[in-house]
This record gives structure tokens, C-alpha cells and sequence, in this order.
């Protein structure tokens, strides 16, 4: 039984497919490993086995963000506002998945409209780090980064925004890639950042986020932003780096990075140049303006997304004997957590008459910039890479206090988002936390042009071939 | 102080008549049981997408052609944000900055713009004040939420009541010639809202403006306008000023009253719509929308006037009505040496009322009166063949049988007397009978001569022509 829990994605499905390993078994053994979560990573899961179940991905478990709408399955964003919301629709992601064969293994905790980088904004309490459960597994997708990494699922779909799936993957020792805007249907996806927001697979290995990236792409009518990956996705083979270009960005130096994961990425810069890549550096001047440029679309965008929770026609309904003004304005403040009130707020603001051009319209141009920035590296360079967080997981509470200091998490994910290019984070090894305790995982982040999805998993899967990081949680010292 | 003139815009919604909603596939229904016509995305799911309907979109670029506009290559949609229960998303997807259509005009009106968007649902309010404040219970239908609408904005080129309702009636007619909307007032597929202010005669500034709502038919259309101007004008005559607001029409008293300023205090906070991308129609699609145009009524009005010399009410009466234009326009080809002006006439005069006298449901293009018997009966009359009342007499029997002029004039035995010797004594003998009116006559009173008249047509029961007969009078009178 637990043999079939080490066998990744990729390994699993071609067992299926032989026939060595019955489908629904190799669910089951997933459901119950799933059945053990102490991380608090799932607000639901499987009751029944995987069914009839045919297709590349045949009873392969997934863990579901639960942004993710499921049809007559539970689906909160982590919300108390959607307690109890059972959709009439499945996601195109999700649905995509099915089609492949695959089954949801459970809904996974999130922080609250994907809002947060810790995972401590959900409604329905915090995901615990497997590495270290005094810690937190990075965010919005903790909870499906921490199934994957503490071995409660063998793959993992959830949205990145601002890095809501690079971070946590990283944070958590697995592999996270964000695909470029518009490689994945959004529908049924719920909105955070319109603009933004884009599924992404969250695994153990490059291998098996190819595998799930060529499913869940591809152009779907029912989202106009879509338009999927010409020439599609295939697995990743290549195990050198010979001749490609890769970008450190020249203002990396005085960025503020914890010693420990400055140490780990430069340590991954030579292995890149061990493979016959080039490093050096390239100039991304407006990228430092990410973050700024970022909490003002994301809010704004919320702001609108988020209107829609009213409480009239599915959801909480606060109970209240005035009148429909007085029903929203409870339902609202009863519903939302302090850090989506804090943004709706922001973004209401930064969008009202008088202020539109200051901060929107400002906003919009520090975007273009940005991807002006990345457009000119990418004329000299194949990838621009960057330690994925400035830091290893931190600890539960130790930001909570300081919206600032928890937005600056996003500082080398958002460029990318704001970009629309894909990126990807890979384990690069272990360091220690600034304050000193265990070892924690150290993630690498490789970002491409937009729709060279399949160089960035080649890359990735040679760098990673050379890493050949092993470590698991509660072995990292060992 | 001097006159003060009226300034008046339009803002115009118009339905369009597509098969489904603007931005999901429901159904769209008029009078159906509520809420039926739903989905998730027009309820706003969490997670739902727009899709733009692309028969609207042609539709909107119709309309754009036949109101002579440029259209934008690439037009943006925007969220326009507001919290009612109307609209499920809490916002509407408009188009702001970027709109579909700009710098038109249909006559003598400028358009300011034309754009797309989404209807919002209904809501009805129960309780006394009918609004939502102080509603003891709303409910909400969904079935409209989302209808696709092409909102079209004037410049205020109106100056008075009588001509925006004119103005209106006319671009009714240009939209429902297109077939892209029902048009229907009374049930809101077309909606129009009026802009108004008033200024010095002579002045080019515009006045402080209010916007009217709710009146929904043209009548209203020119009562609240006629309402708001003469309380405007009163206002300002008494030495106040006009306060921008906007007015709700009450249909059941005519009276206009303000709406709650907390009802309109918006800040739409509008920003581009994320999940839609610019709405850039191909080639194929402008030329579609232009090819596709009939000949519209101002277009029409316009050829009817200058080249076939009809009178502007004719004119106007036919080009809003393409059938009956059709027929008008078959029957003056076929009138040989008839003038289209006394074609139009017969038209829109004689065979209208003949019409109405068998109880106005069949119009002329479906009537028995093919156009090329009307032709024949209007020649004949202008030939002189039958008298102007004989020609009633067969258009009348033509609209119950149908068939031949001639014949019928033939089996009433309506042919005009055309032997003047024949005639003469006829009028001999009525100058004889009625000496009275002979001498006042050659005494000057010219309006004696209608007695005599009368008693020559009494005689040939209708068969002589009047201007002969009025010859041959004076001529014996010596006049």
C-alpha cells in the first residue's frame, strides 16, 4: 500500500495504464492517507472510490484548491460568505482533469479568495507546514502545496495571483508553475484578480507538472481570456543547459534575502553553469515596483470580483430585520475576513472617481513597464531566475500583525504575474530560518516568455535532474 | 426677458432581438414565468465568465451603420459597479471610455455615441412607495438580466417636445427596419430617457440639464419633456435656477418627480473588464453590417422628396412604412405619365381611407388593389377618362373585389362625358334652372358657381369633369 504513495504522478499513471496497478486501488490508498491530515490542508474530502475511471490520468487523486468550483461538492474559497455554497457547475480545470481520468481526492484549504501568503487568512483555520507544523506552508494555495509535500496527496491544482503557487511550493519543497495568462481556462475558477488569477499545478517533480499542465491547458469558449499553449505540452527529457541564456536580475544584489536562501541560489547559479548554461545579469529596473503596482490592480480587481457576496441568491445570508442595504452590509461584514475587507477597501479607493488615474491608471503603466522590462531580458536571455521567496517558511503569527511585511513574500513572484509569463519553482535545497531551528526548503524560481512553456519544463527538469533534491519533511536533518 | 429655448438629447436603450442573452446562452423571453431564463453565470456564480454573444455584435454594428457612425477598431467593455439587486455581479458590463460607435446622425440629430451592454434583471418592488426604500418585500427576475442592449446617446440637438418624440418615432422605425430589436415601448425593448435644459434664445451654452425617466410611449415621451420644460422655464423666469437631477415620469398623472438623491449618487468606479478581451470586428463583420442595411426611412424620406417631388408628409408617411412604401413606389412605375406626387396622394389619401372604411386591418400592399390597378385608376383620372369622384367610387368597389378599373368603370357606366356638345346642354339646362345663381354670378360672386356645379354632377351622376364644367359655364355667362 504505501509503496504505491511513493510512486510519483507520472510513475502511477503508466502502472495504470500496463495494468499493474488497479485505478481505483491506487485512489483508495490515496484516500486514506488523505483520511490522516493533521496539517488541517483539506476542508473536504473523498467519501467515495474513484469509480469507472479511463483516460491518461485514470484514478490518479488530485487535490483541489477550493477556488475551484465542484458541482454539488462544498466550495468556500475558504469563506465564510460561501459556507455551505454548493455550485451547479464544475470548473473547466477540474473538469478537464476528470476527462483525463483523474478524480478529486478533497477540496484543500486556502486563504480566504486566495488573499494571503501564509495560509493564516482562511476561515476555517490555518494549514500547519509538514516541514515544521510551528510554521506556515506559504500561500494562498497552503493547503494544497502542504498535501502534496506531507505526503496526503500526489498532485495538487491551485491559482497563483501574485505567486500563490510559486511561494507555498516553495515553502513546502515541491514543484509549483504558474503557467503564462490565458494557457488555462479560468471558468469556474473563483475570481480574486481577474487580470491575474491562472491555474497551475502544484507536484513533486517537474515530470508530473508537464503531465497535469498538458490536461488542464487548452483554449475553452467559455473564458474569452483563454487561448491554451500552441503545439501543447509533452514530457520534459532534455539533462543539459548547454547554450542557454539564463538572467539574474542586476538589482537582486541589495535585495533584502535571508543569507540562508541566498546561499542555496547561488549554489543552483553554478550548477546551472555545471550544465553548460550562462548566467548573468540583466537589468529589470521596474520590477521593484511589482509589489505596489500589484496591491493596487489585485484590490481593485477583488474589489468588483468580490461585490457579487451579497447574500441574495446563494451563501451566507446574515440574518438581519432591516432592509436590503442593512441585509448586505451585515451579510458582508459577517461574511468577509479582516484581510478581504482590507482589500475590498483598498481597491474600492484606489478605483473611485478622483482617484482612478493616481492609483489605477498609474498602476496599469508600472504593469506595462514591467513587462517592457522582461520582454527586453528575454531578447538577450531564455529565462530570468530568482529565489522564489525571500525567505524560508516563518513562523505561525510572526507576520499577522504586519500586512506589509507578509505582502513583501510576493516580491520575487510578482513581477512574473504582472508580467502574464510563465514561472516555475523548483526545490533547490535546504537552508536554515534567519532565527536559527531545522533546515527548511529553498525554492528556485525560473521564469520564461509567455507560451514557451515547454523550454521553461526542459530547463527545469535538467536542473533539476542535477539538483536532486530528495529531502522530505521530517527527514530533512536526518 | 427673452424666449427660452428647449435643448433636448436623447438616450435610447434598445433590446436587441437575438436569440439568447449578451453574455450567456439563456433563452431571452419576454412574459415568461420569472426565472426561468437563468444559469450560473447570469445569476453571477462564484467563478462564472462572460462570453460575448457575437449576433449581438452584429446586430450593434447594424445599428452603428444605419445611425452613420465610425466604429471603433477596438472597443473596450468596462465594469460599471454598483450594489442593487438587479444586478447579480453587482456591476454591469458597459462600454465607457471606448465605445462601439461614435460621431453619427440620423437627420438632423448628431449622435454622440452607441455602445453595448447588458439589460439588468427586473425588480419589483411590493409595498406603497413602489421604490426600494420603504418596500416592505422586493423580488427579483432574472429572465432580463442580461439582455443585450445598444445604448444610443444624441447630442442634445432637440428643441422642442413635439421634435424629440418625432426624432424618436423616426429612429424606432430606422431600428425596427433593421430586425435587430422588437421596439416595443410598453414592454421595454425600447426605453428612451431625455436630457433637458433650456437657455437665451441665441445662447450656444448649454443650461443646467435634468434627466427624465420612465415614460414609456412617445406621448409621454413629448408630455414629460413639455413638463419639465414649462417648470423649467418658470423656475428660471422666477428668477431660480435649475438643479441637475433626474425625474421619474408618473404615467398616471404626467407629473415628474425627483428621485432620492441616495439613488443616484453613484461612483460607478469604472475599470476595464478583465475577463473580456477589445471587441475588434473583422473586416467581414463591418461589411456584413453595412451590406445588410435596407433603404431606411430617412434615406427614403429623402429620395421621395427630391427625386420624386412628394410632399415631406407623404413622404414621412411612407418612409415608415417600407411595405406600403414598396407598393407606392410598384404603382408610380406603372402609372404611365402620372405624376409619383398624385401617385403618393392616392396612396396615403383615397386608398388609406378606403382601407379604413372596410375596417383598417389589411394595409395596401395586402390588399385587393393590386398596385398596378391603382396605377390604371389614377391614370384614368389624370387622363380625365373618369372624374376624381368616379375614381373614389371604383377604388372603393376595387378594395371589397378587386380586379380591373376599367372593367368597373365600364360595368357602372362611370366613363366621363366626353362629348362637349353633350355636356353643354347639359349645363344650359342647370343655368337655366337656377337663374338666381346666374345672376349673382356675372354679379361677381364666384362662390354662386359651386350651386350649379352641383346640379350639372346631380345630372351625370358624377360623370362630367369639373374643370370642363366650370369652362363651359363661364363661357355661357360670358364670363
Amino acid at each position: 500500500m504505501s509503496e504505491l504513495l511513493e510512486l510519483t504522478v507520472a510513475e502511477a499513471a503508466k502502472r495504470v495504464a500496463a495494468g499493474e496497478v488497479d485505478a481505483g486501488e491506487y485512489f483508495d490508498a490515496w484516500r486514506g492517507a488523505a483520511a490522516g491530515d493533521e496539517l488541517n490542508a483539506y476542508l473536504w474530502r473523498a467519501e467515495d472510490g474513484a469509480g469507472e475511471a479511463e483516460g491518461p490520468l485514470a484514478g490518479i487523486p488530485v487535490a483541489v484548491k477550493d477556488i475551484f468550483c465542484t458541482e454539488g461538492i462544498e466550495t468556500t474559497a475558504a469563506s465564510r460568505i460561501l459556507e455551505g455554497y454548493r455550485p451547479p457547475y464544475t470548473a473547466t480545470s477540474v473538469r478537464r482533469l476528470g476527462e483525463a481520468g483523474a478524480r478529486v481526492l478533497g477540496k484543500t484549504n486556502m486563504d480566504e479568495f486566495a488573499m494571503g501568503s501564509s495560509n493564516e487568512n482562511s476561515a476555517f483555520g490555518p494549514v500547519l507546514n509538514p516541514w515544521d507544523r510551528g510554521r506556515v506552508p506559504g500561500g494562498s494555495s497552503g493547503g494544497s502545496a502542504a498535501a502534496v509535500a506531507g505526503g496526503l496527496a500526489p498532485c495538487a491544482i491551485g491559482t497563483d495571483t501574485g505567486g500563490s503557487i510559486r511561494q507555498p511550493a516553495a515553502l513546502c519543497g515541491i514543484v509549483g508553475l504558474k503557467p503564462t495568462y490565458g494557457s488555462i481556462s479560468r471558468y469556474g475558477m473563483i475570481a480574486f484578480a481577474s487580470s491575474l488569477d491562472q491555474c497551475g499545478p502544484l507536484t513533486r517533480d517537474v515530470t508530473d507538472a508537464a503531465l497535469l499542465l498538458q490536461v488542464l491547458q487548452g483554449r475553452d469558449p467559455c473564458d474569452s481570456t483563454s487561448v491554451g499553449i500552441a503545439g501543447g505540452v509533452e514530457a520534459p527529457r532534455r539533462e543539459d543547459l548547454k547554450g542557454l541564456r539564463f538572467a539574474v536580475p542586476s538589482e537582486l544584489a541589495r535585495d533584502a534575502i535571508d543569507s540562508g536562501v541566498r546561499e542555496v541560489f547561488e549554489k543552483t547559479l553554478e550548477r546551472i553553469e555545471r550544465l553548460g548554461g550562462e548566467v548573468a545579469e540583466a537589468p529589470l529596473p521596474h520590477a521593484e515596483h511589482g509589489i505596489s503596482a500589484y496591491y493596487v490592480i489585485a484590490p481593485a480587481e477583488a474589489s468588483s470580483n468580490l461585490a457579487r457576496y451579497d447574500g441574495v441568491r446563494y451563501g451566507m445570508r446574515a440574518e438581519s430585520a432591516g432592509d436590503l442595504i442593512e441585509m448586505y452590509e451585515t451579510t458582508r461584514a459577517e461574511g468577509f475576513g479582516p484581510e478581504v475587507k482590507r482589500r475590498i477597501m483598498l481597491g474600492t479607493y484606489a478605483l473611485s472617481s478622483g482617484y482612478y488615474e493616481a492609483y489605477y491608471g498609474r498602476a496599469q503603466k508600472v504593469r506595462t513597464k514591467i513587462a517592457a522590462d522582461f520582454a527586453a531580458a528575454f531578447s538577450d536571455f531564455d529565462f530570468v531566475v530568482t529565489p522564489t521567496s525571500p525567505s524560508v517558511a516563518f513562523g505561525l503569527g510572526e507576520k499577522t500583525d504586519d500586512p506589509l511585511a507578509m505582502y513583501l513574500n510576493d516580491f520575487f513572484t510578482v513581477p512574473m504575474s504582472l508580467a502574464g509569463i510563465p514561472a516555475i519553482s523548483i526545490p533547490a535545497g535546504l537552508a536554515e530560518p534567519a532565527g536559527g531551528g531545522p533546515r527548511l526548503p529553498v525554492g528556485f524560481q525560473i521564469a520564461a516568455p509567455a507560451f514557451a512553456e515547454q523550454k521553461l519544463l526542459e530547463a527545469a527538469f535538467a536542473l533539476e535532474g542535477a539538483i536532486g533534491f530528495d529531502a522530505k519533511p521530517g527527514s530533512a536533518d536526518g | 426677458m427673452a424666449e427660452l429655448e428647449a435643448v433636448i438629447g436623447l438616450e435610447i436603450h434598445v433590446q436587441l432581438s437575438t436569440k439568447t442573452k449578451m453574455f450567456c446562452g439563456c433563452e431571452l423571453s419576454f412574459g415568461d414565468e420569472p426565472n426561468v431564463h437563468t444559469c450560473p453565470v447570469c445569476l453571477a456564480h462564484p467563478g462564472v465568465l462572460p462570453v460575448p454573444n457575437e449576433r449581438a455584435i452584429r446586430y450593434a454594428l447594424q445599428i452603428a451603420a444605419a445611425l452613420e457612425c465610425e466604429v471603433a477598431p477596438r472597443s473596450i467593455f468596462h465594469r460599471k459597479n454598483y450594489f442593487y439587486p438587479d444586478s447579480p455581479k453587482a456591476y454591469q458590463i458597459s462600454q465607457y471610455d471606448i465605445p462601439l460607435a461614435t460621431n453619427g446622425r440620423l437627420l438632423q440629430v448628431r449622435i454622440h455615441r452607441a455602445h453595448l451592454e447588458e439589460d439588468a434583471a427586473k425588480t419589483i418592488h411590493v409595498g406603497e412607495s413602489g421604490r426600494i426604500h420603504g418596500s416592505a418585500t422586493s423580488l427579483v427576475d432574472f429572465n432580463r438580466g442580461g439582455t443585450p442592449l445598444v445604448e444610443i446617446v444624441t447630442e442634445p440637438d432637440l428643441r422642442s417636445a413635439h421634435e424629440a418624440a418625432e426624432w424618436a418615432r423616426l429612429l424606432r422605425e430606422t431600428v425596427r427596419q433593421l430586425g435587430v430589436s422588437n421596439v416595443n415601448m410598453e414592454e421595454g425593448s425600447l426605453r428612451v430617457d431625455a436630457n433637458v435644459s433650456v437657455r437665451p434664445g441665441g445662447s450656444t451654452e448649454l443650461g443646467t440639464k435634468t434627466e427624465l425617466k420612465n415614460m414609456n410611449s412617445f406621448r409621454f415621451l413629448e408630455r414629460g419633456i413639455e413638463a419639465e420644460l414649462a417648470r423649467q422655464r418658470e423656475l428660471i423666469e422666477a428668477g431660480g435656477t435649475v438643479v441637475q437631477e433626474t425625474l421619474h415620469f408618473d404615467p398616471s398623472d404626467g407629473t415628474l418627480t425627483p428621485l432620492r438623491s441616495k439613488e443616484e449618487a453613484h461612483d460607478y468606479r469604472y475599470f476595464p473588464e478583465p475577463d473580456l478581451v477589445p471587441l475588434a470586428p473583422t473586416e467581414e463583420m463591418l461589411s456584413e453590417a453595412r451590406e445588410s442595411l435596407p433603404e431606411l426611412p430617412a434615406a427614403r424620406m429623402a429620395r421621395y422628396e427630391t427625386e420624386l417631388g412628394l410632399s415631406s408628409e407623404a413622404a414621412t408617411l411612407l418612409a415608415a412604412d417600407p411595405e406600403t412604401a414598396d407598393y407606392f413606389e410598384r404603382a408610380a412605375a406603372a402609372a404611365d405619365g402620372v405624376e409619383p406626387r398624385v401617385v403618393a396622394n392616392w396612396v396615403t389619401g383615397e386608398l388609406a381611407a378606403a382601407l379604413r372604411q372596410e375596417g383598417g386591418e389589411v394595409s395596401a400592399a395586402s390588399s385587393l388593389v393590386e398596385a398596378e390597378s391603382l396605377a390604371a385608376l389614377v391614370a384614368m383620372v389624370g387622363e380625365k377618362k373618369i372624374s376624381h369622384g368616379s375614381g373614389k367610387t371604383v377604388l372603393a368597389a376595387l378594395v371589397v373585389e378587386g380586379g380591373d378599373p376599367a372593367a368597373i368603370v365600364e360595368r357602372e357606366g362611370l366613363a366621363q362625358i366626353s362629348d362637349s356638345g353633350e355636356l353643354a346642354s347639359i349645363v344650359a339646362a342647370a343655368i337655366e334652372a337656377n337663374p338666381d345663381a346666374a345672376d349673382q354670378i356675372r354679379a361677381g360672386n364666384n362662390k354662386a358657381i359651386g350651386a350649379i356645379i352641383g346640379a350639372v354632377m346631380k345630372e351625370t351622376k358624377g360623370r362630367a369633369d369639373g374643370g370642363e364644367v366650370n369652362r363651359l359655364i363661364k363661357q355661357k355667362l360670358g364670363i
